[in-house]
């Protein structure tokens, strides 16, 4: 298994500073410890004290692990692909202490390229690539400037495995609301066997000041493959979240599983954007992460939750990031661009669950497929007895490029009551040689075309993006599709 | 500027030009008229780099320079401009930011450096200015639901910002009302120079009252049959193609 960075704290960092040790790396300290493949029962007990948690996540943990020894893989989704054997993985792995390079000479060069071309800072392209980093005051204190604006603000940000000891009264009401234990097959197996991952409160009220995005992004490393996010956003709060980031993410872990959960009460707002860059495998259609993801939220009255994502990598990808529109007037949204090049092949789309009434509903998804690649759109509208006056519009936009590739559209919409107002749109276009002569014609090259194409198809979704993320993701289109033309 | 000798070329195995010979000096002005299906839109695209075109016969150079192999953008970079018969849309992608890009990619070919967006800016009121654009059509996506009208003025507005050594206009003519296509000749008028060359493809005369040529040449059947003066295009106005089939008999 290759070596992750660790997490660090910024009491640990300023523990680094202060002995000034940091030359030698963060994590000098902390061994790397791996557990044995497999999973069974004594795995899952040992990983919860591992982590140190208290009885009743243990107890939690080893409930989902039953069910999930109870289910089977689903195989609905248009994917194909070799099944991961469960039994094979190991499901430990303690953050890794020594940086896997002394200087970025040593890194791949196509990697640093690839940075550099995303615009991402040295000090982070070392984090990203596993570097040793020097403790630049700077970054420091704006950590810790940034935790102090929160602190003040009373939002919780850290990771859930520090919620769950220091704040269980919010953990324990809200983990599994949204996405249950035994919601299907990876949900379990990451409920049993997270790793680690983000808790984020923000309190009755408050408008979170920040992004939160910029500490995640020096901290996002290393949450490992079965990731666990909740967010809960209290009375009338507002919290804009970032997850991922737009550089390629090299992890050999090959099965991803995270589970992310949403809680918007009365009057709150969740923005929620993504950008998945995970390694989507060689040209020859080898290797590549398999990403399969449940993200659900759950809107009370009023609320709104808005998932944006933009989805580049992984070679498998199962994703649909869903809104239960519970509490009357409220809002989920879907904006999602999913690209897939060479042998990826992608099922995503979202559901959303129309319970209260007045509920309003947009979904408007872009799918961009190259090479060999099948992209899918899947998509679930249900309007129940109770909720009148319901409205969904969706809009699915397919691009193709070249002839090998394909696109689908699957939506399902089950109205139960005759208020409900649904429209739904479809299109497929392909780039066209016509459109690209054009551009050449003005001096466009054909790789600048495409992207300029796909970026255009693509506008309404990036739009959506926090503005410091709509840039990179724009470059992280035009890298993803690169040498999708001959 | 241009020089073209015995250019053959074909689509799909299917003969289109047959021995084309034109020769376009710095500041001069060529009409090219000829029935529908003659080939002058074969003739631009192939000028222009059109890949599905293949050269089989003849030469093809630009500044003394042999392009017939060229990379359309290269040739674009060269000063090579087509304004399209038929334009094609980007969805999403708006005016400014397609001519924003096409500029600092040439730029980049030249190894300058982007332009300011300040000197972008500018550049961009100028030209609109002059082809009497609004501005708020710049925001548009480009040629997306725009009438035909409106197409042919971006592409013209296009070859105002490219500023192009050899321009050439594809039926620009078509689909433009009278004032539209008094605004159009006059900023093509302001950009000519000594410098820079224009080729006019055209079915109608009256653009010909505005954009004075300094030759208008014929073809038919994917040759020059007939070449002469501004003069000529009178004659054809009147009487048509088919006297000069009958003289080619
Ligand atoms: N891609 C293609 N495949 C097959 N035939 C083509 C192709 N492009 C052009 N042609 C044919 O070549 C001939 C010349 O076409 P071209 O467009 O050059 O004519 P034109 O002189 O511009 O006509 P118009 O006045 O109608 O614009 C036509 O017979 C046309 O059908
Ligand atoms: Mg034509």
């Amino acid at each position: 298994m290759k070596k992750k960075m660790g997490k660090f704290t910024e009491d640990d960092l300023k523990k680094e500073l202060e002995t000034k040790e940091y030359e030698y790396g963060f994590y000098t300290d902390i061994e790397s410890e791996t557990f044995p493949i497999g999973l069974n029962e004594g795995v899952v007990r040992a990983i919860s004290k591992k982590k140190e948690e208290p009885e009743w996540m243990t107890e939690w943990r080893l409930e989902a692990f039953k069910h999930w020894k109870e289910m089977v893989e689903p195989e609905w989704a248009n994917v194909h692909y070799e099944k991961p054997d469960f039994q094979a993985i190991s499901y430990y792995s303690a953050p890794s202490t020594k940086p896997k390079y002394d200087s970025l000479d040593e890194v791949d060069p196509e990697l640093l390229d690839t940075f550099k071309r995303l615009g991402i800072s040295l000090d982070e392209q070392k984090k990203l690539a596993g570097v040793a980093v020097d403790i630049v005051m700077d970054s420091v204190s704006v950590a810790t400037t940034f935790k102090k604006t929160l602190g003040e603000k009373g939002i919780i940000f850290c990771p859930i495995s520090e919620a769950i000891k220091e704040h269980p009264e919010l953990v324990k009401k809200y983990i599994g609301s949204v996405v249950p234990q035994r919601d299907n097959f990876y949900a379990a197996l990451n409920s049993a066997v997270f790793s680690d991952g983000s808790f984020c409160y923000i309190p009755k009220g408050v408008r979170c000041p920040m992004e939160l995005s910029t500490y995640f992004r020096i901290n996002q490393a290393g949450t490992g493959q079965f990731e666990r996010t909740l967010v809960i956003a209290d009375e009338g709060s507002y919290v804009s979240y970032l997850e991922g980031c737009t550089a390629p993410s090299r992890d050999e872990n090959q099965l991803h599983a995270a589970v992310v959960e949403l809680i918007a009460l009365d009057n709150a707002e969740i923005k929620y954007s993504t950008v998945q860059n995970w390694y989507p495998g060689g040209k020859d259609g080898k290797g590549g992460v398999f990403n399969f993801v449940t993200k659900r939220g759950i809107c009370e009255k009023n609320a709104k939750i808005s998932w944006t994502q933009v989805e580049t990598g992984s070679a498998v990808t199962w994703k649909y990031p869903s809104c239960i529109l519970k509490g009357d007037n409220s809002i989920g949204e879907f904006y999602s661009i999913a690209v897939t090049n060479n042998f990826q092949q992608a099922d995503t789309g979202t559901k959303m669950i129309h319970l209260g009434k007045n509920t309003r509903s947009t979904i408007i998804s872009k799918g961009v497929s190259a090479g060999q690649s099948q992209n899918s759109y899947r998509g679930l509208v249900k309007i129940s007895p109770n909720a009148d006056n319901a409205r969904n519009f969706s809009q699915c936009d397919s691009l193709l490029m070249g002839n090998n590739c394909g696109a689908h559209t699957f939506p399902y919409i089950e109205a139960k009551n005759k208020t409900a107002q649904i429209e739904h749109e479809a299109t497929t276009s392909k780039i066209g040689e016509d459109q690209i002569f054009y551009c050449n014609q003005r001096g466009i090259n054909t790789e600048k075309a495409i992207a300029l194409i796909v970026n255009g198809f693509s506008k309404e979704v990036l739009n959506k993006l926090p503005m410091e993320f709509a840039v990179e993701a724009q470059k992280l289109l035009e890298i993803s599709l690169e040498g999708s033309v001959g | 500027m241009l020089q073209i000798k015995n250019l053959h070329a074909s689509v799909e195995d299917k003969d289109i030009l047959k021995g084309i010979n034109l020769n376009v000096n710095a500041g001069e002005v060529h009409a090219i008229m000829g029935p529908n299906g003659s080939g002058k839109s074969t003739l631009a695209s192939v000028i222009s780099g059109k890949e599905e075109f293949e050269i089989t016969r003849g030469a093809l150079s630009f500044e003394g320079e042999d392009i017939s192999e060229m990379d359309p953008e290269e040739r674009a970079h060269k000063g090579v401009f087509l304004s399209f018969q038929y334009p094609v849309e980007i969805p999403g992608v708006s005016v400014t930011n397609f001519i924003k890009t096409a500029i600092n990619e040439n730029r980049k070919a030249k190894g300058q450096d982007d332009m300011p967006a300040a000197e972008m800016l500018k550049l961009i009121k100028e030209k609109a200015d002059l082809l009497e654009i609004d501005r708020k059509f710049l925001s548009r996506s480009l040629n997306e639901g725009f009438s035909g009208g409106e197409k042919k003025r971006n592409e013209i507005f296009q070859m105002a910002m490219l500023e192009p050594r050899l321009a050439i206009l594809d039926e620009t003519d078509s689909g433009l009302d009278i004032d539209a296509l008094k605004i159009v000749a006059n900023g093509v008028n302001k950009l000519k120079s000594n410098d820079n060359a224009v080729i006019l493809i055209t079915h109608y005369q009256r653009l010909l009252d505005y954009i004075v040529p300094d030759f208008v040449h014929v073809l038919m059947d994917g040759k020059i049959v007939k070449s002469g003066t501004k003069e000529l295009a009178y004659e054809l106005e009147e009487k048509g193609y088919d006297w000069i089939k009958e003289e080619l008999v």
